[in-house]
């Protein structure tokens, strides 16, 4: 009864605390909200228009038609036409391109021979054949923008022959679930809760201790009764709520800004983002406990958060990291919630498709609350 | 000995405190009777804070043993902190909190519930003079104020012993004449008192102290047996070229300690000479003084013996 009462009396100081921390509060606003609208629309995945240069050494009908076909995919768009590849290769390194469309001065009789246009297959002796119509010279440094490039590499020319295009049969037919319309905004946004989740949380906790001892309260909190479980519970509610805020602001923004759907789980939903809050709240408790200032507090935060947004699996896909860091990523509860929140919201998924990440979260809460609470010593020394 | 122990509130044995092979508390023996204000007189850096600490549960003695209240310290320190008060050196209650806030606050931490919780809130805001400052910040009040809230707060449960850290160090004098008042007060209810200080005038409301020095202590008693016991006289010496008298006589048989008050030179005669007035009379460095009294010792005369310099 005594341990209810104080409890609730500490989370209503921190509420009163944080009402008055204007600061703190217009964060817990405007973080999701931003990162939200600058995430959503900045990162995509899918490339379009890397501006190239074009070196036309044919000069012909037939090589302007071949650039008009490849602006009309929209993977590039000209900027510069230049003379020779020197040029080409001078405008790449001075990064005013991404990559340079060097057509040959025999382009006509390349493209006559060439298997894409379709005019009926030549003598296989005649080595003119594997000769590709043109080249791409490309800044292969980013390899998204190569990737979209080399994509254009086997581009079918049938048109040129005012052949209808995608005649040819796929060797495998490939059915897009969950997503088919490939945006990236309804892989990332879901993935968002997590990484917000991760930065606020953490770095309100793990400031919250330490905040206390750089202001004084310390030494009179701890010549009171108040029990280390007690003064942890109670300041990890407050968050909890506006962890609980900044999930329906995001998730809510981004159905009405781009789409993304919520699914049907809205229970499985909530409970998989309390598990991940009382996840974070309870590392960041653990790290306020060792933190001597609330500067190291924060540093602490970004150890903890960039790991999160790199290896969860949010930017770049899990499955692609090596075995070590699959490992690593597996202790972050960012990895864990990434699955989650994807899993209900994209997939459909519930907590019983999900119970190994499910249990993993919930460990991870009372492992970390209990170690937070052992740590916290009702003692100087 | 054990037949007082309902009268004696702390005992310390031996007590000692390391940090890093520096004895900040060095063989400290303390005896604290119920009802009274005792008083820990010292230089900053003696070791005032840290026995306080030690005595309160906060920090656990390298060596000796502590009973408060009749509970082994640090053993029971959790059952001990229901029953004593603390007020820190700093004010360490919550500045973005009002004084109502505030106290409620610690009210419930202390585990008080209900209308008596409420009751106690108002019995403390009154008789601190905080009602008309409730909505007040506590952050945003002047020193005296905050010290009242503090000292309410520390009483909010009806703590048997209260434990003062330097309570009046950054009070204007005015604040810190009534606050003493309110101590004595505290007193009259019953409760025992325990006081950190390095203001003489401070120590010398104290029913008993102990004057502390490099952790160790030097002398304990109440300060009026303290005076008479000290072990010299008080000479006051007025005249010309005092700076050069004290330089003379400094370090010369019998002399203790000498230090100038303004216009006059004090100075503390060892109690083996029998006429200390005739003695520094006859000496030739003092040949153009025009006055030389005895004087009433005070406190300041005591530490001086005490400690340091004047320390045999």
């Amino acid at each position: 009864m005594r341990s209810l009462s104080r409890i609730s009396a500490i989370f209503f100081k921190e509420l009163a605390q944080l009402r008055r921390d204007r600061m703190t509060f217009g964060m817990v606003i405007m973080i999701p909200l931003i990162q939200l609208i600058l995430f959503g629309y900045a990162i995509n995945t899918n490339i379009r228009d890397i501006p190239v240069a074009v070196v036309d050494q044919s000069q012909t009908g037939l090589s302007r038609i071949l650039i008009q076909m490849v602006e009309a995919t929209r993977v590039v768009k000209v900027t510069e036409r230049l003379s020779t590849p020197e040029e080409a290769e001078a405008a790449i390194k001075a990064a005013r391109v991404r990559a340079a469309f060097i057509l040959p001065e025999d382009l006509s009789k390349r493209i006559v021979r060439s298997p894409a246009v379709g005019l009926g297959t030549p003598p296989s002796t005649d080595e003119e054949t594997s000769r590709p119509v043109a080249q791409w010279i490309v800044d292969g440094s980013d390899t998204m923008i190569a990737g979209a490039i080399k994509s254009l590499r086997s581009m079918p020319l049938s048109e040129l022959n005012r052949q209808a295009p995608n005649r040819s049969t796929p060797t495998f037919e490939v059915a897009l679930f969950f997503n088919p319309e490939q945006i990236t905004a309804i892989n990332i946004v879901p993935g968002l809760v997590g990484i917000i989740l991760t930065m606020t949380m953490i770095m309100f906790t793990s400031a919250a201790i330490v905040r206390e001892r750089e202001r004084g309260n310390m030494e009179m909190l701890i010549n009171t009764p108040v029990r280390p479980m007690e003064l942890m519970i109670g300041k990890i509610i407050p968050y909890i709520f506006i962890g609980l805020l900044q999930t329906v602001i995001i998730l809510g923004l981004g159905h009405i800004l781009f789409n993304v759907p919520f699914g049907s789980k809205t229970f499985d939903l909530l409970v998989g983002t309390l598990l991940f809050i009382g996840a974070s709240l309870s590392l960041g408790l653990v790290l306020s406990t060792i933190a001597q200032s609330q500067l190291q507090a924060t540093q602490m935060t970004v150890f903890v958060l960039l790991p999160s947004i790199l290896l969860s699996g949010f930017m770049f896909p899990y499955e692609g990291m090596p075995v070590i860091a699959q490992y690593i990523a597996e202790a972050f509860p960012a990895t864990h919630f990434m699955r989650m929140v994807r899993g209900f919201v994209l997939r459909d998924a519930g907590l019983i498709e999900l119970h190994k990440d499910v249990l993993w979260m919930i460990g991870f809460f009372v492992l970390g609350m209990f170690v937070a609470a052992m740590r916290f010593k009702k003692r100087l020394d | 000995m054990s037949r007082h122990d309902a009268d004696i509130v702390v005992r310390a044995e031996g007590l000692v405190k390391s940090f890093k092979g520096f004895r900040a508390v060095d063989g400290l023996d303390l005896t604290i009777e119920r009802g009274m204000i005792y008083g820990f007189l010292g230089p900053n850096g003696c070791g005032k804070t840290t026995a306080m600490r030690m005595l309160t549960g906060l920090l656990t003695p390298t060596e000796g043993s502590v009973e408060v209240l009749g509970l082994s310290v640090p053993k029971d320190a959790e059952t001990l902190k229901y029953k004593i008060g603390y007020m820190t050196q700093a004010f360490s209650l919550y500045g973005d909190l009002t004084v109502q806030e505030n106290l409620d606050f610690m009210s419930t931490i202390y585990g008080l519930t209900g209308q008596r919780r409420k009751d106690r809130v108002r019995e403390v805001m009154r008789r601190y003079e905080l009602t008309d400052l409730k909505d007040r910040f506590a952050g945003k009040m002047s020193g005296g104020q905050r010290q009242r809230l503090a000292l309410a707060t520390a009483v909010l449960h009806e703590p048997q012993l209260l434990f003062l850290d330097e309570p009046t160090s950054a009070v204007d004098p005015e604040s810190r004449r009534h606050f003493w008042e309110q101590l004595f007060d505290l007193v009259d209810d019953g409760t025992s008192i325990v006081v950190t200080t390095h203001f003489m005038d401070e120590a010398e409301r104290c029913h008993k102290i102990a004057i502390l020095e490099a952790g160790q202590k030097r002398a304990d008693g109440a300060p009026k047996d303290l005076m008479a016991a000290m072990g010299a006289n008080v000479i006051e010496i007025e005249g010309p070229n005092l700076r050069d008298i004290r330089r003379q006589l400094l370090g010369s048989k019998g002399i203790m300690a000498a230090a100038q008050l303004g216009a006059r030179l004090r100075v503390l005669v060892a109690d083996d000479i029998a006429d200390p007035e005739a003695f520094l009379k006859a000496k030739p460095e003092t040949d153009g003084a025009t006055l030389i009294e005895r004087v009433r010792p005070n406190l300041e005369d005591v530490f001086v013996t005490a400690t340091g310099e004047g320390r045999q």
